[in-house]
């Protein structure tokens, strides 16, 4: 078992995520499961591939940083869920 | 109003008067009306103004000022964003939230007089091969209701199975158009990556992520692909290569005799069913008759393309959905008494489990001690696929293969096992992991009129051939 309940705290933790006592087992088998699963890619040898992490054929796609209006103060508001006039409102961080 | 199947017909009914747009809309509205409740297709219907829109339309035909898809009704997956109208992908974390602004996509659609009539139910953030884990309930299939219509744009699917508007646009990470497509008996389309500019479509898994296009045949299909593709300002990885008039090349170029290879891997897959293995071969067997040339080419990687797609999207996701935290736009919990609180709070009620899932594993292949192992594993496999893909492609102008192992399954049939709903998308992930375009055309149905799919994929940008021969092989 790869993840196992320590180690599913920990990302949930960083996932900022929680889980009940059912999710819990229901996480850890799947996970398992799929990790199970997952390494049988250890089968090919990569040891001289390199990774491949762009698949966009653009390279360097720049433009001049020119300053623009993007949403307006009251649209960046408009789907806050708490806000006052100017800010999105969250709870107390400092005492 | 009779039942049209081709935008062709919409087109020159519309400019020899015999129907306008506003009649169009209407019947569309009222099949949406009729079937709409039992098959949970659109999530919003956008009927008044989508009937003010005809109006406006009309005028301008009457003008003859009118842009290229006039008459063209269209429904749009919920992971598409369109000013002013509800955005959700289906999940609960977005409860609410109104788009700020327009996809590129979907303005370009709009700038031709394209009419918008709703917003299709899906798999939340796409994910998933079934329809059935969204915030608004599963969708069913309109040909058996007790079945999934495939996922994860399987409204936008069933949208067009069941006559609800012309055409739909959908996103495919890993197959989520094609499959859908193949379960419902209409084409689909994922066309090369970065053909089409990602503004404006909610991301899961950036370096997969592709806007795909349904409809009832490959030239509606193409006819869109070339008003919504090409450079876009407000994407730096939309690819600038130009934009070919697709319609024009299938309608007019002399059709070809092509080199073909089929992948022997796939047809040998345990998980294929008798049924679709049949009307493989037999399609096969139809395009050798042709004149065309099919072989078998071995591709010993296809069993991994499964675990690379599932280390790279969730290791994408999980960096991707970090921007849902309750505080700027969405759903918020009501159970919070301090920051840290509010961000588990929210994301633990707002995100369903599939999604919570492939986030974990996402920050678990990502973390310190198995990122090498995971992640760059699976990064450095992706070249290997890709290469060995590329290599098929110097030989040959397509790649055949079923776009699904089954037809389309009951609903709740594959939910105890992850990997078994994962393997659904065997067959059309490859596309997604190289980067190369696919399109699924229907290849008949088993004896309940349900669907069977047929996969042709293509070299990267090569989507005018692509179209051209899968539009000359549909029957």
């Amino acid at each position: 078992m790869k993840v196992d309940k320590k180690t599913l705290e920990n990302l949930a933790y960083l996932s900022r995520l929680e889980f009940d006592e059912k999710n819990t087992e229901k996480m850890l088998g799947d996970l398992n499961r799929i990790l199970d699963w997952i390494d049988m890619l250890n089968e090919v040898d990569t040891t001289h591939t390199a990774p491949l992490a762009q698949m966009s054929a653009e390279i360097n796609n720049l433009r001049p940083d020119v300053l623009k209006q993007g949403l307006s103060h009251k649209d960046g508001l408009k789907n806050a869920p708490k806000k006052d006039s100017d800010y999105f409102r969250v709870p107390k961080v400092l005492e | 109003m009779k039942k049209y199947s081709s935008f062709s017909d919409i087109q020159s009914d519309i400019l020899s008067q015999k129907i306008t747009c506003e009649t169009l809309v209407a019947y569309y509205l009222q099949n949406i009306e009729a079937r709409n409740a039992e098959l949970n297709v659109f999530t919003s219907v956008y009927a008044d103004e989508a009937k003010a829109q005809a109006k406006i339309i009309d005028e301008k035909i009457k003008n003859g000022t009118q842009g290229k898809l006039a008459g063209l009704v269209v429904g749009i997956k919920d992971v598409l964003a369109y000013q002013n109208h509800p955005l959700q992908a289906s999940s609960k974390i977005l409860d609410g939230f109104i788009s700020q602004f327009t996809a590129t996509a979907v303005q370009r659609l709009l700038n031709e007089d394209a009419i918008i009539i709703g917003r299709q139910n899906c798999d939340e953030f796409a994910m998933g091969s079934s329809n059935e884990n969204s915030t608004y309930g599963l969708t069913r299939n309109a040909q058996d209701p007790s079945r999934v219509p495939g996922g994860s744009s399987g409204a936008s699917a069933v949208a067009i199975q069941a006559d609800m508007c012309l055409v739909s646009l959908g996103s495919d990470t890993g197959g989520s158009v094609r499959q859908p497509a193949s379960f419902c008996g209409v084409v689909g389309l994922k066309p090369t990556y970065s053909r089409i500019s990602r503004y404006g479509l909610v991301a899961y898994a950036s370096s997969f992520d592709c806007i795909g296009i349904f409809g009832n045949n490959v030239i509606d299909v193409a006819k869109t692909l070339e008003v919504i593709a090409g450079a876009d300002d407000f994407d730096s990885t939309v690819s600038k290569n130009d934009v070919p008039n697709y319609t024009q090349e299938i309608l007019e170029k002399a059709p070809q005799k092509y080199k073909i290879a089929y992948i022997k891997e796939t047809l040998e897959n345990d998980g294929l069913s008798a049924l679709v293995k049949e009307k493989t071969l037999s399609k096969i067997k139809s395009l050798q008759e042709a004149g065309h040339t099919v072989e078998a080419v071995d591709f010993p990687l296809l069993k991994y393309l499964l675990p690379v797609y599932y280390i790279l999207t969730t290791a994408e996701a999980s960096s991707n959905l970090g921007r849902y935290d309750g505080v700027r736009y969405g759903y918020r919990s009501k159970n919070v008494s301090d920051l840290k609180d509010l961000y588990v709070k929210t994301r633990s009620e707002g995100f369903g489990i599939e999604v919570q899932k492939r986030i974990i594993l996402g920050t678990f292949v990502l973390s310190a001690s198995y990122y090498d192992a995971y992640y760059t594993k699976a990064q450095k496999m992706r070249r290997l696929v890709k290469e060995a893909t590329d290599k098929i492609f110097e030989n040959y102008d397509f790649i055949v293969m079923p776009t699904t192992p089954n037809i389309a399954f009951k609903i709740g049939e594959n939910q105890t096992d992850p990997v078994q709903m994962y393997l659904e998308d065997i067959f059309t992930v490859q596309a997604n992991v190289v980067g190369i375009p696919a399109i699924s055309i229907p290849n008949g149905t088993d004896e309940n009129g349900l669907s069977v799919g047929f996969q042709i994929a293509s070299s990267h940008f090569q989507e005018e051939k692509l179209l051209k021969f899968a539009n000359e092989i549909s029957n």
